[in-house]
């Protein structure tokens, strides 16, 4: 049997009819968990708008304080880090492991540097008091209520928070796609599993597209009513 | 079934839609400098979409998967919808026209 023909035969479990059924019911089971993680984060957008629509000055006045400067270098970070990781998966799919390793690192390193981003303007509102909790002082006054502020800062926090976990899971995965990738585990007949990681970092990155516009941008240039 | 397998997404196509999500990017940076009263969170949510579609469609490859990952897709911004809106209509609709005026 010729040795590529073996890997193929492997890599099929032995409930499926061919590589193609396999693949798709892979898919399908890794879409399906992305439908949760919709559901998930959507529970948080809800919050969102649900108090946005309430204490819509107050939302105003924190929005205000972010730095749309880093949110828009992390947003084309992210973007780049989708470019890499769908490289990666098109050189796996062509059993390039040299590209297919590089690539994930690429990826990695570029998440790594999202979070560094994000870090520093967790340390600015850190610093400007504007964690939720005892020592949160809002500096600004209006016709809104900072407890009212709070509850944005606590839906920021909550939503790149749990955003950031993501990414942190995601490198934590490509870290080992990029151990199984160096020891040749994926062949052009083998990749499912570099495939599937590239659908879950996509569907972080379809995450921060939303986020960004809703906590940075979008009421910027508002007055407060 | 096998139809998709044929068909895929070229190299060229992952740049073209790279240079669109970077486009778009900074055309929604641009315009939240501009005020434009209550079309400003319309135009970001719409060039948001504009990226997720691009990222969902080729990226996650979507455009060549099976009818039936469409479906699953689509019926998941169907519940999402769902979410939003019968909240949206509960909150909305609380001893009316009190809710979001203070």
């Amino acid at each position: 049997m010729h040795s590529s023909q073996q890997t193929a035969v492997h890599a099929l479990r032995h409930h499926f009819a061919d590589m193609e059924q396999q693949h798709e019911t892979v898919s399908m089971g890794m879409w399906l968990f992305l439908v949760t993680e919709i559901m998930f984060f959507g529970g948080m957008f809800c919050a969102y708008l649900v108090y946005r629509v309430a204490y819509y000055n107050a939302w105003v006045a924190g929005s205000q304080q972010m730095n749309i400067l880093l949110g828009a270098v992390n947003t084309a970070v992210l973007i780049c880090s989708s470019v890499t990781m769908v490289l990666a998966v098109h050189f796996a799919k062509l059993g390039n492991r040299r590209l297919l390793i590089i690539f994930l690192v690429a990826t990695m390193a570029l998440g790594v540097v999202f979070l560094g981003v994000k870090a520093v303007e967790y340390h600015e509102h850190w610093a400007a008091h504007e964690v939720p909790g005892p020592n949160f002082n809002f500096h600004e006054t209006g016709n809104f209520d900072p407890r009212h502020v709070q509850i944005f800062f606590s839906l920021y926090f909550a939503m790149t928070g749990m955003h950031a976990l993501h990414m942190i899971i995601g490198i934590g995965v490509l870290a080992w796609l990029t151990l199984r990738a160096v020891r040749g585990q994926f062949t052009e007949h083998y990749n499912s599993p570099v495939e599937m990681t590239g659908l879950y970092w996509h569907f972080v990155d379809v995450v921060w597209i939303y986020l960004f516009p809703l906590l940075y941008l979008i009421s910027h240039k508002h007055m407060l009513t | 079934m096998s139809a998709h397998a044929q068909h895929g997404p070229t190299l060229k196509t992952f740049f073209g839609v790279f240079a669109g999500l970077i486009i778009l990017t900074a055309i929604t940076v641009f315009i939240s400098y501009v005020e434009l009263g209550p079309l400003n969170p319309i135009v970001a949510l719409v060039i948001a979409t504009c990226k997720a579609l691009l990222v969902v469609l080729f990226f996650m490859e979507l455009r060549w998967s099976p009818h039936i990952t469409m479906i699953v897709v689509f019926s998941a911004i169907c519940f999402l919808l769902i979410l939003l809106g019968l909240t949206m209509s509960d909150y909305l609709t609380r001893i009316w026209g009190t809710y979001g005026i203070k």
